[in-house]
């Protein structure tokens, strides 16, 4: 597959960040488009186009928004329709790995907050909210740059362009917890609330923030919403395979000659990738590497023609998640690493359902007596039973995806843990040892 | 002031546990009648008042360098809820501070990914030259220090943020150097980020006010870069290569003349450099449609200010910065210096 810079390609213009600069860039004509359309119309094209959430769990964007109850014609609206609709923004990023939404807010804050512009109208919002990580300053400034700079221009405001359409953003800064990156944490969070997930149903799209109607999209997607407008479903469609075309920011970090952002077709192979980037440091082989961030399993060199899209990385056992492609070598422990990973869910659990708070603590403490020499022959099963009782018996997908980097080391890398093991307890592995997958016992 | 009803004095009131309050600094500015109406207006930006309360402990924060049980306080009493609920939303996030921070706060990431680049190594590095831990502050104030979990900026690794502005692609050296330089009281520039202020400065942003006394300063941190090379390493490659999206059809009902905008001399194509942007400057002049749209055309004028010039300039902006062998690119592999189109390197690198 070839590059084929979309999100990214303003990202090399001079001052990319001013209006001055993302008018000149065809900045804004997508919203113009959009305005001619009717909100159904727009929702179908989305639809139509196949765009997916680039969040990390893909759901289809133009299915979410028509799942915003809207007052049928000629009749008074009750329930969920008679309300307010909102939309939010989750510029939450921080999963590890993760670092394409905020440079695309750097470089581009238009361009989101064009694709709000969008959407809002779409789901008939007059209120919208973009809230982003409290430690993003600098992708905060901008946007509240670009956010004043829409207003000022008739962007946002009353009778949007003259269309009659009116629109207020706000730019949300949150506080330091990767949980509200969950959107109904992140809801409760806007509310004024600790950051703790809901439980689902209701849908946001049904009850979401202050109980109204409410899409919560990434920045990405919505990102990707005014080139989905300007080009067209067909056009969108062309990027990558049917079931998840698009564009697709592919972020390559760790031992690579050229880490950085990659805009390539969905479907691109971490083989395509590597050679972009400039393969693995030069003297050492790939070991092991995420194709989504630190909740998603790890792959390893067997899966370097897998096609990064949502649907071929599911079938080869992990997720696409957020494309973050952390890559380790021979050189990185994949217990230590795991270790850090767990260290970090247990920190951001946010303590609302017990097998996390807890399973995530003694994750942790198995992990580190293995990496300090002093594990037991029981901890290997000792580890995969905690996941059993993390993974699905929590509210939201910050235990499951705290599992997700032991069970899939251990299921590529065991010898690697046996090694850690002290000599008289690697002669009882044998006798112990069942590994059951995680998942067969829930 | 206590916590709970029938708590004792001195308890603390944005804990959840019973450890006494800190002594309160001597120098530590009161929250004013400015600080409540600020606080008003952040409430009025919102459908329901309480989503102000984020920005409203930001806002405390930004006055006393934490949230301080007077902090914690004003919140409660401004939205009618109690101390305790204000507390438990408080001690929650990791941002909002529970003791008096220093003037800067130097965040080192030590997640895996940066870890496995020297990220540990660097935490251990500083915490030793400051002699405090994580989530400690130097005696003489200067600096309170922390690990952190992943900044969302691991194509820079190892990162380091200090006022959360990104000092990218660090080592134990010029961490070291950089945490130095701020305790001597001087404000290196970052990699990625607007020039320093302070913690409380950027707490003020945070909770949704400007930081700066005018428009000049507030400009220019909001132009600090922003693009370093991993930010633009593909979408140079892709210029090198030639490769480049399907070309979008022309729209077929075109809604307005707007969009009809000459497409070949809008278009970043990347291949001319800045050109574009002049000369669809000019044409936006003539075609905006009203005048606030007028003005923001005429900004789009390149040559119009100072600021990118500073940009064009990185390694201006990075011999500011402690010097690291990586800031100058030499750990990214190499630039496109083969790159046949001159252009591309007076763009902001």
């Amino acid at each position: 597959m070839p590059l084929t810079p979309v999100l990214t390609e303003r990202y090399a213009v001079e001052r990319s960040w001013t209006l001055a600069a993302y008018e000149a860039t065809e900045g804004y004509v997508g919203l113009r488009r959009a305005l001619q359309m009717t909100p159904d119309e727009l929702v179908t094209m989305v639809k139509d186009s196949g765009l997916r959430g680039r969040g990390g769990a893909g759901f289809p964007t133009g299915m979410k928004w028509s799942f915003i109850p809207q007052p049928k014609p000629g009749e008074t609206p009750t329930g969920p329709a008679a309300k307010p609709k909102y939309l939010v923004v989750n510029a939450d990023e921080g999963e590890p790995g993760t670092c394409k939404d905020i440079p695309l807010m750097m470089a581009d804050p238009h361009s989101l907050v064009e694709g709000v512009a969008i959407a809002a109208y779409a789901i008939r919002s007059h209120f919208a909210v973009i809230y982003v990580r409290g430690e993003a300053v600098h992708a905060h400034r901008r946007l509240v740059a670009a956010v004043e700079e829409a207003y000022a221009a008739g962007y946002l405001g009353t009778d949007v362009l003259g269309s009659g359409y009116d629109l207020e953003v706000v730019v949300h800064a949150g506080a330091g917890a990767y949980i509200c990156g969950e959107e109904t944490a992140l809801l409760d969070s806007l509310e004024g609330h600790r950051g703790q997930p809901r439980l689902k149903p209701p849908f946001p799209a049904v009850a979401g923030l202050y109980g109204s109607p409410t899409v919560v999209n990434n920045v990405e997607t919505l990102a990707s919403v005014p080139f989905v407008v300007r080009g067209g479903a067909a056009w969108f469609k062309a990027f990558g395979p049917e079931k998840s075309p698009g564009p697709k920011i592919y972020s390559l970090s760790g031992r690579v000659v050229r880490p950085g952002q990659y805009e390539a077709p969905m479907g691109t192979t971490m083989n395509e990738l590597l050679e972009m980037a400039g393969g693995v440091r030069p003297g050492h082989q790939l070991k092991f590497w995420t194709p989504g961030g630190s909740s998603t399993p790890y792959f390893t060199a067997e899966h370097l023609d897998v096609p990064l899209d949502f649907d071929s990385v599911a079938a080869a056992g992990s997720m696409l998640g957020t494309t973050a492609l952390m890559v380790f070598d021979e050189t990185d422990s994949i217990v230590e690493a795991t270790l850090r990973f767990t260290q970090f869910y247990a920190h951001e659990s946010c303590g609302k359902c017990t097998p996390c708070r807890e399973g995530t603590y003694w994750l942790v403490q198995i992990l580190q007596r293995l990496v300090d020499g002093r594990g037991t022959a029981r901890d290997l099963d000792l580890l995969l039973d905690t996941c059993d009782n993390i993974l699905g018996r929590s509210f939201c997908a910050l235990g499951d995806g705290a599992t997700s980097c032991i069970a899939s080391s251990l299921k590529y890398f065991k010898d690697d843990y046996v090694a850690l093991l002290p000599a008289d307890e690697r002669d009882r592995l044998g006798r112990t040892l069942k590994l059951e997958p995680v998942g067969a016992m829930a | 002031m206590s916590a709970l009803p029938g708590s004792t004095e001195g308890t603390a009131v944005t804990g959840l546990d019973s450890s006494p309050v800190e002594p309160v600094a001597a120098d530590l500015p009161p929250l004013t009648e400015q600080t409540r109406l600020e606080c008003r207006e952040l409430m009025a930006r919102y459908p329901q008042a309480r989503s102000a309360l984020l920005p409203m402990l930001h806002l405390v924060q930004s006055v006393q360098g934490y949230v301080s049980p007077e902090g914690v306080a004003l919140c409660a009493e401004e939205l009618g809820l109690t101390k305790a609920e204000v507390g438990a939303v408080a001690t929650f996030y990791t941002m909002y501070k529970r003791s008096p921070t220093g003037r800067h706060i130097v965040s080192v990431c030590t997640n895996t990914l940066c870890n496995v680049l020297g990220g540990q190594r660097i935490f251990e590095a500083v915490k030793a030259d400051l002699g405090v831990g994580h989530d400690q502050t130097t005696a003489d104030g200067s600096i309170t220090l922390e690990h952190a979990e992943c900044l969302a900026a691991c194509d820079y690794a190892p990162v380091v943020t200090v006022d959360y502005e990104f000092y990218d692609q660090q080592d134990v050296e010029s961490t070291r150097e950089l945490v130095a330089a701020l305790r001597r009281g001087e404000k290196p520039l970052p990699t990625r980020g607007a020039p320093l202020t302070d913690f409380r400065g950027v707490s003020r942003q945070l909770a949704g006010f400007s930081q700066h006394a005018d428009a000049e300063a507030a400009r220019a941190a909001v132009d600090g870069p922003s693009a370093g090379v991993p930010t633009l390493v593909g979408v140079r490659l892709a210029e090198e290569r030639g490769e480049a999206a399907p070309p979008m059809q022309a729209p077929a009902p075109a809604p307005t003349p707007d969009v009809d905008e000459p497409r070949a001399a809008t278009r970043p194509t990347g291949r001319t450099g800045q050109a574009p942007e002049k000369e669809a400057s000019d044409a936006r002049v003539a075609a905006a449609g009203n005048p606030a749209e007028r003005a923001g055309a005429k900004t789009a004028d390149p040559d119009r200010k100072g600021p990118s010039r500073r940009r064009t300039g990185t390694r201006a902006t990075g011999t500011d910065t402690p010097a690291t062998p990586a800031q100058s690119g030499s750990g990214e592999g190499p630039a496109p210096s083969t790159s046949p189109s001159p252009p591309t390197a007076q763009r902001e690198v």
